[in-house]
């Protein structure tokens, strides 16, 4: 661990991705006490713009909600889906990745071609055909971006798991007896575990710019607050009123950069021998 | 070769095929009858009304019937009828398809252009402030979210300096004839291709860049630089061309993000595409038009997989022994 951290802080990118992601969780975190009222009140007459009134730094929308409790608010929901979905499509990626790397075969065929027509398919069209079918609620939208971001885990494990199959300690495993299952969850799968987590953190920032996407088209949750919301709520008043787009979006782009820069960082950090061969 | 497009032919066939019935059980899977869905989108919702269409779709037929009907249709470019617009969807998308392609097309075009040239030109400086930059950009790039470097882009070189056309497909009212009609398109076209683009060619920029330099290694340069061939013919004859290999892959794969972010593009744009179709549709839950598109987008993604697909097969011959 303390080799893992040492490696990592070498990589000044990522410390700065880590220390904007903190704000972000703190912002997110601090939310519902520092912005008690649904930021969904009217605080002000609209169009109030930003650094003209104490108590209101980044001013009020066209409906005369303020932007800066909206941003805060909208932190939790951006962090919320993107970790969430991430979950839930490891969820189902890894055990389909896992089956097919460790049977082979007839297995490997139909999952893999199951696999491959998912990521066929452009996925955001799937999103949107998703969220207009179903209603549009936190839960429909998370499991949404989970079910579009799914196949590029499954492939992942799939190959670590068919490089690890044959393995010394995995047939030892096998002649002492062990269950199928028991060799994939005890030996298999924690030996592919560092790539798996450099992707799962791309992930989150993937399913961030989705979700906020998804609720710029008005395909979110219309009862959360959302960055995307924001955005797509200005559009109209985009040449009046331009730092009503604009806000949402530095915080979209930052939050996704810095899990970017992370995600880079832990690269380099689980990686050490493929940090040596691109440098 | 034949055999291999024949191969990748049918495989295009089955997905295509799997995604009328992905489609068919969506419509089914909607929450309510599907009668209802229909009459929803018609704006009408009494009971002889909803009769009426459950008898003309074959409704009150089993399942498997249904879904017979429904792939044959579709085989034939049978979309079904949007209520909302009044026409066969099918005409809606045929329409706005041209659109669509020229803009997807140019986006792909830009994003590989500048981002193999960059990643070339980071690959080629590396460790100077070049690189820096570039890579700097193409995290940048990799961040922004697409909707809003739009409507920034057009904030900025429409509304503020006036530079180019914000809007739409072609000056309204103008009536350009031959060469001005193209010039005017291709004006209108520039904002949203390039920001469309945007974000692949962050993706290019890293890739090429990753690649060359790991290209750049191996034992074959080494021996080229023995034999003491130039290094500018050194990079183009050998690196470049090896390195682009996994870039082709990506191409391949990336087409159906291009295709996808076309939605976000054209809706900031005024673009008069599928894209921007849908997104009407949406608004009104005219799910013919959503399903329809997105089935249009498919098989257009499908067919960018096996343009890239031969292009591989022509440039590395190796890969066509691998099925």
């Amino acid at each position: 661990m303390r080799a893992f951290w040492s490696r990592f802080r070498q990589n000044r990118g990522a410390v700065i991705g880590l220390i904007i992601l903190a704000i972000v969780i703190i912002c997110a975190i601090a939310a519902p006490f520092l912005f008690p009222r649904s930021p969904w009140s009217m605080v002000q007459r609209p169009f109030l713009p930003p650094f003209e009134m104490d108590g209101l730094p980044l001013g009020t929308d066209a409906l005369g909600r303020d932007v800066l409790s909206g941003l805060f608010h909208g932190a939790r929901v951006s962090l919320l889906v993107g970790l969430v979905s991430t979950v839930v499509a490891l969820a189902i990626g890894i055990p389909i990745g896992a089956l097919a790397g460790y049977y082979g075969g007839l297995v490997d065929d139909a999952l893999m071609r199951f696999t491959e027509f998912f990521q066929t398919i452009p996925s955001f069209a799937l999103a949107i055909v998703l969220l207009a079918i179903f209603q549009p609620t936190l839960a429909y939208v998370i499991l949404a971006i989970a079910i579009v971001s799914w196949p590029p885990v499954a492939r992942l494990v799939r190959g670590e798991v068919l490089s690890l199959r044959n393995r010394e300690f995995v047939e030892a495993a096998t002649l002492s007896g062990q269950s199928n299952l028991r060799i994939i969850l005890r030996q298999v799968l924690p030996n592919a575990l560092p790539p798996i987590i450099v992707l799962a953190s791309l992930m989150v920032a993937t399913a961030i710019l989705l979700e906020s996407s998804l609720s710029f088209l008005g395909l979110g949750d219309p009862n959360v607050m959302s960055w995307g919301y924001m955005i797509g709520a200005a559009r109209t008043v985009l040449r009046t009123a331009w730092w009503l787009s604009f806000i949402p979006g530095i915080a979209i782009l930052l939050t996704v950069l810095a899990l970017n820069l992370i995600g880079e960082g832990l690269n380099d950090a689980l990686n050490p021998r493929l940090r040596k061969r691109t440098s | 070769m034949l055999g291999f497009i024949a191969a990748r032919l049918v495989k295009a066939v089955f997905i295509l095929l799997a995604i009328l019935v992905l489609n068919f059980v969506l419509i089914h899977a909607a929450p309510g009858d599907p009668a209802a869905v229909m009459a929803g989108e018609a704006g009408a919702a009494d009971e002889k009304f909803l009769q009426d269409l459950r008898e003309r779709f074959g409704l009150d037929q089993p399942f498997t019937v249904q879904l017979w009907n429904y792939m044959k249709g579709a085989i034939q470019l049978d979309l079904g009828f949007s209520y909302r617009q009044q026409m066969p969807v099918a005409e809606l998308i045929w329409d706005r398809l041209p659109a669509t392609l020229l803009l997807t097309a140019t986006a792909f075009v830009i994003s590989i252009v500048i981002g193999v040239a960059a990643g070339v030109l980071a690959a080629q400086t590396q460790g100077t402030w070049w690189d820096t930059l570039i890579s700097s950009l193409a995290l940048l790039f990799y961040a922004t979210p697409l909707f809003w470097v739009a409507l920034m882009a057009s904030l900025l070189f429409s509304v503020v300096l006036g530079w180019l056309p914000g809007f739409g497909y072609q000056t309204i009212g103008a009536n350009y004839t031959g060469i001005d009609r193209v010039l005017d398109i291709g004006k209108h076209l520039i904002l949203p291709a390039t920001t469309l683009g945007l974000f692949f060619t962050a993706i290019y920029m890293r890739m090429t860049r990753a690649s060359m330099l790991e290209v750049s290694r191996l034992d074959f340069v080494k021996t080229a630089r023995a034999k003491g061939l130039r290094n500018s013919v050194i990079q183009r004859r050998h690196v470049l061309r090896n390195a682009l290999l996994p870039v082709i892959t990506l191409a391949g794969l990336q087409a159906g993000q291009i295709v996808g972010g076309a939605v976000l593009t054209e809706t900031v744009f005024a673009w008069p595409g599928i894209g921007r179709l849908m997104f009407e549709a949406i608004s009104q839950r005219d799910y013919n038009v959503i399903l329809g598109v997105f089935f249009i987008s498919a098989a257009m993604v499908l067919l960018f997989n096996l343009i890239t697909d031969i292009l591989y097969g022509i440039v590395d011959p190796r890969i066509r022994l691998t099925k």
